[in-house]
């Protein structure tokens, strides 16, 4: 049988990346396999991909999707302001950042706070385990109240809501899944980087070495067990050329950027992903329940995103020629006699 | 009346922090600069927005002698906190200017004192009692204009040129400056020696900040990115370049930028977005000062092991920590040579002048990408902020070296065998590629990496990594701006670098005039340190290497670089009060360190000029 190819005519090995040195069964091997479903499925061409992450166990599994994109795995914490200068640089390109919940939520926190705020177009994933894997288990700010390290040590600090955040900050897609729910987590990839904007996924990511144990509320079973899906979570790319109806009572569309759209099933009457207030509610009255909404909590399409409001000349920078570089000999003159 | 004392001076105004003088003060420089004098301004201003007092000076030189003078020859009294101690450090036969209420010549005898009213005068040219403040500057001008003959055309045309199109403005300022002209001429009479004679050294030359400097190139340079932070004293480079892109790299009617100019959060991220950038194929660009530097410390890093360009320019200030934000040194020298952890070394261009900062903003570009790591523009307040006279600068028809990025001719000659940190060349440069050209893709990353560019912690491979490396920024040598060397029959060598080499030049004059001692020079622009370097230090008996900071930064980075021993009779001039170097201080220190006595001989020499203070330090 001949291998399944995609839309642009490629197989998926051009989608997978290096062997993951991860530990078997960690969250986040499950997300780099649907980073890869989600690009081979949109026949989105590798080359054309940026991998970008900072620094922890989540950070190396760039290498281990997409091995035909360049990547760049930079510094704890800083993975935004690399990925708003390689955008910057080249505003043809679509960006993917991976982080993780302590290279996010601690050391690069600012850096996160100003990449919603400019709304740079990226898709931007928190594998999120609760703690810091690479450096063998610390409490990451994610980590809930009355969690315990694997030493029996509890975290007596309350977490930070990364979605919460996102979307209080103006990022302009807001999600979180599940790294054990394929379908789920398939479909909120694939809107996200249909979306021009940041589109932030805080992916609940058991860390199976350090934080899988009894007590943990990051631990595959819990999470299993207090998962609270928002909606059923439809992607029909505009290419498949499908009209899905849409039942104004119970769905929401979203008209993704590239023309396509997203179709959202609201859980609750009330429940608008365009309203902001309403995500923050949904997530509030979750959390406090101990509970995760999951699916896309906010989306604002038609906002603009930073290359946009840069209002930059079409060719990407980065190739621009020489000629359209350095000013001619007049303008030297100019400024010269300026200054005489 | 004491003899003539003409085109040799120095003025220096005292007033307040946000008195808006700073105009008043671009006047006089620029138009004895029009009158065909040359001179310099230097800003000494305080770390506040308004009510610390400042100083400008202004100095007029015939022999284009353009460093600190140390000696205030014409006083600007207009600071009632300072006034008292502003006079009372002035020389004997010196002069002050001085609102007429602080009776400021009750305090000496030797001076000429000038009284002015300066309230009452500006009460009558300006009806707006808010303006009176700032217009209130410009009586002094027209002051001046009178003792020191600067002629009124010449200072109408400065006082124009300085407020552009607001005319209103122009003329109200015009209206003080002639009140001022008018009361000296009818009730001042002159007997101090200092005057201004018309020349014609200054002929089709400009005026010019090093930031600015700095920013004209970049924008010549093809920069792309540029993403910043502000700090003193470096943020006017950034503004300049946004109000030059502005009009020189958008397109006019749809306002498409060729340029992303962006204001970071922090340096650390400004860094990192000039890394992503560049590592996308941008040219891309920072700007900032010590403080900043230190934080841009770990993606430093980065960029130098996963080899990344990138342009720095480090406006550099006094530390350590916020040490004096708003005054000049020479202190980031030895940090930002090996900035950041591990065996890492970073390239540094060292401009003396306005011309070089526009120059070596494309040198640093080319070299950033050339070698694929950090350039460090090692400027300093005093040039970055301060104006300088400077040629016109050359337009650049160098091509951009874009350095080593393959394409698909390079990938057939290499027989598609391409790794992305193999030295193929034998130069230890290797070749990159940039996302978005189809070329084939590798995975930057700042831990341990073969030559392939894959994850490797093997013991070989990190060395081999970390020697080409070495073998890299040995190539560097022969590519960044060589040292200029003046050679000389004597044993005394002077090595310098950035703007002290305004006062070695005149240093050097005075130590051959007064003390007959003739020496040789030699002007650092980078490092690595080039082979002239090397030669030079054995050419000659004693060298001193003159820089503005405590630890003689440079001159043990020469004893790190060059061999051991090489630099045994190398010694030190150091000068580190925040207050850009003068040559005076300098010779002195010299003619110590040479077993002369300073102070006598100097002072037979200058006899009838000023005493000399003691020299910054003392011999060894
Ligand atoms: C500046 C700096 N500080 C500390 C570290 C050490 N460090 C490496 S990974 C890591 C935490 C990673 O945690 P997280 O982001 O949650 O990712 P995970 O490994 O859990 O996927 C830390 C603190 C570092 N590499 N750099
Ligand atoms: S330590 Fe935890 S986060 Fe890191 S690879 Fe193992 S399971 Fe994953």
């Amino acid at each position: 049988m001949e291998p399944k190819k995609n839309r642009i005519g490629l197989e998926i090995t051009p989608y997978r990346g290096g062997k993951t040195t991860l530990c078997a069964g960690c969250g986040h091997n499950a997300i780099s396999e649907r980073i890869i479903d989600a690009f081979f499925e949109m026949g989105i061409q590798p080359r054309d991909v940026l991998k970008l992450s900072g620094i922890g166990c989540s950070s190396k599994t760039p290498a281990y999707f997409l091995g035909e994109a360049h990547g760049f795995n930079s510094v704890h914490g800083r993975m935004p302001s690399v990925g708003t200068g390689a955008l910057l640089a080249n505003r043809k390109m679509i960006a993917i950042g991976i982080s993780g919940d302590g290279d996010t939520g601690a050391i690069g926190i600012g850096q996160f706070v100003h990449l919603m705020r400019r709304n740079v177009p990226i898709v931007y994933i928190i594998e999120d385990n609760g703690c810091y894997g690479l450096t063998k288990g610390q409490f990451s700010p994610t980590a809930d109240v009355g969690s315990t390290q694997k030493n029996g040590q509890p975290n007596d600090l309350p977490p930070i809501d990364t979605c919460m955040m996102a979307v209080q900050l103006g990022a302009s897609f807001v999600a979180r899944s599940f790294s054990g729910d394929k379908r789920q987590l398939l479909a909120i990839l694939k809107a996200a980087i249909a979306h021009r904007g940041t589109a932030m996924i805080d992916v609940l990511s058991p860390c199976v070495t350090f934080n899988d144990h009894e007590g943990s509320t990051k631990s595959y079973a819990y999470v299993k067990e207090h998962d609270e899906p928002s909606g059923e979570v439809n992607f029909v790319p505009f290419f498949e050329d499908i009209t899905v109806d849409y039942d104004a009572g119970t769905t929401t569309a979203v008209t993704m950027h590239d023309g396509s759209r997203l179709y959202l099933k609201k859980v609750a009457e009330d429940y608008k992903p365009t309203d902001k207030l309403a995500a923050m509610r949904l997530m509030h009255e979750t959390h406090s329940r101990g509970e995760f909404a999951t699916g896309v909590l906010y989306i604002e399409s038609d906002k603009d995103d930073l290359l946009t409001q840069m209002n930059l000349v079409d060719t990407p920078l980065a190739f621009l020629p020489p000629e359209s570089l350095r000013p001619g000999k007049g303008v030297l003159e100019a400024v010269m006699e300026e200054h005489r | 009346m004491q003899q003539r004392v003409v085109n040799d001076f120095s003025i220096q105004v005292a007033t307040v922090n946000g008195s808006g003088s700073q105009t008043a003060n671009l006047v006089i420089l620029r138009s004895i600069f029009q009158m065909g004098i040359p001179v310099s301004g230097k800003n000494m201003f305080p770390s506040n927005i308004a009510g610390l007092p400042t100083w400008y000076t202004v100095r007029a030189n015939k022999d284009g002698f353009v460093a600190r003078k140390k000696e205030v020859d014409f006083l600007v009294a207009m600071n009632v906190e300072t006034a008292k101690e502003d006079v009372m450090s002035l020389e004997p036969g010196r002069a002050v200017l001085y609102d007429e209420p602080l009776k400021l010549n009750e305090l000496r005898s030797d001076l000429s004192f000038y009284p002015v009213p300066f309230d009452k005068l500006v009460a009558t040219v300006c009806t707006d009692a808010k303006l009176r403040r700032l217009v209130k500057n410009m009586i002094y001008d027209g002051v001046l204009s009178h003792l020191l003959d600067i002629e009124m055309t010449e200072m109408e045309k400065a006082l124009r040129k300085q407020f552009g199109k607001k005319v209103k403005a122009a003329d109200l300022n015009m209206g003080a400056l002639k009140a001022g002209a008018d009361y000296a001429t009818q009730h001042l009479t002159k007997t101090d020696p200092f005057h201004v004679e018309r020349m014609d050294k200054t002929t089709g030359m400009i005026l010019i900040e090093g930031n600015s400097a700095g920013a004209l190139g970049a924008m010549f340079a093809g920069v792309t990115v540029c993403a910043w932070y502000p700090i003193t004293p470096s943020s006017s480079l950034p503004e300049a370049l946004i109000g030059y892109m502005k009009k020189y790299r958008a397109d006019p009617a749809t306002g498409k930028a060729t340029y992303a100019i962006i204001q970071a959060e922090d340096e650390i991220a400004s860094i990192g977005m000039v890394l992503g950038a560049s590592w996308a194929g941008a040219r891309a660009m920072t700007s900032t000062s010590g403080p900043g530097v230190s934080l841009m410390s770990e993606f430093a890093g980065l960029a130098y092991y996963a080899e990344i360009p990138g342009v720095v320019f480090d406006i550099q200030r006094v530390g350590p920590s916020t040490g004096l934000p708003t005054r000049t040194a020479q202190g980031d020298i030895l940090s930002t040579a090996m900035l950041s952890h591990g065996d890492t070394k970073q390239i540094l261009l060292i401009p003396s002048s306005v011309e070089e900062c526009f120059e070596m903003a494309q040198d640093a570009f080319d070299l950033a990408e050339r070698f694929q790591q950090l350039v460090f523009v090692m400027s300093d307040l005093d040039l970055g902020m301060n104006m300088w006279m400077s040629a016109p600068f050359t337009y650049p028809d160098r091509v951009y070296d874009r350095g080593k990025v393959l394409d698909a001719a390079k990938v057939k000659e290499l027989g598609g065998e391409w790794g992305r940190y193999r030295d193929v060349d034998g130069d230890g440069i290797p070749y990159r590629t940039l996302p978005g050209t189809g070329m084939p893709s590798y995975f930057t990353r700042g831990s341990g990496h073969n030559a392939r560019g894959q994850y490797s912690e093997r013991p070989d491979d990190y060395q081999n990594n970390v020697d080409r490396l070495a073998r890299k920024f040995e190539t560097a040598k022969s590519h960044v701006p060589a040292p200029v060397v003046e050679d000389a029959a004597t044993e005394v060598g002077i090595i310098g670098y950035g703007t002290s080499h305004w006062a070695i030049v005149e240093c050097r004059a005075q130590l051959e005039q007064e003390a007959g001692l003739a020496t040789a020079y030699l002007r650092l622009r980078a490092f690595p340190f080039p082979p002239e370097v090397d030669a030079f230090i054995s050419r000659y008996k004693r060298i001193y290497v003159v820089e503005q900071n405590r630890d003689a930064q440079m001159k043990m980075l020469l004893r790190l670089e060059l061999p051991a021993g090489a630099t045994n009779h190398v010694r030190s001039v150091l000068h580190y009060n925040g207050l850009p170097i003068d040559a005076r201080s300098l010779a002195d220190d010299i003619l110590v360190q040479e077993g002369r006595k300073a102070a006598e001989t100097v002072k037979a020499a200058t006899a009838g000029r000023a005493t000399v203070t003691t020299a910054a330090r003392e011999g060894e």
